[in-house]
């Protein structure tokens, strides 16, 4: 049921009819999330939305009762996280996920280890420790010290790179934005749509900053208690001002 | 001044044992937050097969690598088998089961090579060398000891601070669901985690029992001075393990030399307490709250 063209070489993700329940719980109930090569896509909610246990049940680390999780035709639904990333999907969990026991260097050879075992993602470029470094220039100054050192900022920096660091076909972020002061948030969203337009790299991100993710998205999805509420391009979502009230908070 | 040296030279290489020991409970416990009880057991298992060797006509050099091979397999199967299950379970249940398989080991052993004491060969002398016409309390067999944690140690940390492997385990052990996210076979490598503890364990157990005598309980004391010198040097850290080994052999040794033997247990209890009500987190423990 892969809707990939095969004469491209882009892994496109497909997101269908998900349901994950922890317990009694549902936590998610037959989402389904349109991806696209070389699209953001936003992925909106109040807190318990479930926008985090979508992209933990993309990535593996929960195993969804049903629905289907695809990159490039190849099934992936409730394969181990260890064998999702390493078919191209990065997932940058919430609260950074910098491993702060390690050096920034380290953090990022971990992503290269990975790398190195991948062929290069969809986004046709492959990235090296120097070109993150270029992408991101806080941390070339940062790169021998503890990752504990680090600010919020190039936390994020870090993990972003970490990722590209992978070969990436897919890369899930969640909340990217939590925490940081504006300028640095539109500095790493700027990133990422540049990686987006110059190539196939598929962007899903996680915002509870609804409103400037919007602005860099070009598809949004807003859950609100586990179900798909809303799904529009993201100008199209930012004009709802009914939808932006009951469920966007701005 | 000729006793207090005799005393630090035997307090280092008793020490260095200490250390071996607490520096395999560090290993698991960094990665699994588990103290791991039946150590003592698993080494004392190993030390035993070396002693078959031994007994089937084969010299120390041969029985020595056999055990600690013994001592890899021992640790990565104990956590596939035993470990793995109660894995995600509620915390409290992995220590029980360590206990078990501490009791288990040690049942088992008194029923395959029975319950007896048996004389442990060392494989060099037990007589202190002498040293400008002084006899020191330094046997070859000490500094063999010595020199065998030291190079252990060696190894251990230039497969972690050096190797793509290291980089591969340390992550597993700080955060295991990150490092998953970034293709690391966690599982395979918590297996790795507790072989190589279970080879330093084993290690302990063979230069303790070297010389001396074997019983199926023999390892029990050690396992206290070694998990005083564990959380001596925080639990955490590997260095800490090693200082806090040394420390606690140190400290053994003046207080058998200079109060009496008999208060060399009491008198780990005291360290014990002193850093738990002083230095919670031990001389090296990371203070920093992990998230969770």
């Amino acid at each position: 049921m892969s809707t990939a063209d095969p004469s491209t070489s882009t892994d496109r993700l497909e997101i269908e009819g998900l349901t994950a329940t922890y317990g009694p719980v549902t936590a998610l109930e037959d989402v389904s999330v349109p991806a696209a090569p070389g699209a953001i896509t936003a992925v909106l909610g109040a807190n318990g939305a479930g926008k985090t246990t979508l992209l933990r049940t993309v990535s593996g680390l929960v195993r969804p009762a049903a629905g289907r999780v695809s990159l490039g035709g190849r099934d992936l639904t409730g394969a181990e996280p260890e064998r999702i990333a390493a078919a191209g999907i990065a997932h940058v969990p919430e609260g950074r996920g910098v491993i702060t026991e390690l050096s920034v260097e380290e953090n990022l050879r971990l992503g290269s280890l990975l790398g190195a075992r991948r062929p290069t993602g969809s986004g046709g470029r492959r990235f090296d420790t120097d070109g993150v470094l270029e992408l991101f220039p806080a941390l070339a100054e940062r790169f021998r010290r503890p990752a504990d050192t680090l600010s919020g900022g190039e936390r994020q920096m870090l993990v972003v790179a970490r990722a590209l660091l992978t070969q990436p076909s897919v890369l899930l972020l969640d909340e990217p934005s939590l925490g940081l002061a504006p300028r640095v948030v539109s500095q790493i969203f700027a990133v990422l749509r540049d990686l987006t337009d110059a190539g196939g790299i598929t962007v899903v991100l996680v915002e509870q900053n609804a409103r400037s993710a919007l602005q860099v998205a070009d598809t949004g999805v807003v859950l609100s208690l586990g179900r798909v509420v809303a799904v529009d391009e993201a100008s199209a979502l930012a004009a709802d001002q009914a939808l932006r009230h009951a469920y966007l908070g701005f | 001044m000729q006793r207090f040296l005799d005393l630090t030279l035997s307090g280092l290489s008793q020490g260095a044992i200490y250390a071996a020991f607490a520096l395999a409970l560090v290993l698991i416990w960094r990665s699994t937050r588990v103290v791991n009880f039946a150590q003592g057991s698993m080494a004392m298992f190993t030390t035993y097969l070396a002693l078959l060797v031994v007994d089937a006509g084969a010299s120390y050099w041969v029985a020595l690598p056999v055990a600690l091979v013994a001592g890899l397999l021992l640790g990565a199967l104990v956590e596939r088998v035993v470990m793995r299950p109660v894995e995600n379970g509620p915390e409290i249940n992995p220590v029980i089961v360590t206990l078990g398989v501490f009791i288990a080991l040690q049942a088992l052993a008194s029923l395959v090579f029975g319950a007896q004491y048996r004389s442990f060969p060392a494989p060099l002398g037990l007589g202190g060398l002498t040293v400008g016409g002084v006899n020191i309390a330094l046997t070859p067999y000490g500094l063999f000891t010595v020199g065998a944690v030291l190079v252990t140690m060696l190894a251990l940390v230039a497969l972690f601070r050096f190797t793509d492997l290291g980089l591969r385990l340390r992550a597993s052990a700080f955060d295991g669901e990150v490092a998953r996210l970034l293709g690391v076979p966690v599982g395979r490598m918590l297996t790795l985690g507790w072989a190589l503890a279970a080879v330093v364990g084993s290690l302990s157990g063979l230069l303790i029992a070297g010389g001396s005598l074997v019983w199926p309980a023999y390892m029990d004391g050690l396992i206290v001075f070694g998990f005083v010198a564990a959380v001596l040097g925080g639990l955490e850290s590997p260095v800490g393990s090693v200082v806090g080994g040394l420390v606690i052999g140190l400290s053994l040794s003046y207080v058998s030399g200079y109060l009496g033997s008999e208060l060399a247990a009491f008198a780990a209890l005291v360290i014990l307490v002193a850093v738990l009500l002083v230095r919670p987190a031990g001389l090296f423990g990371r203070t920093t709250v992990r998230r969770v």
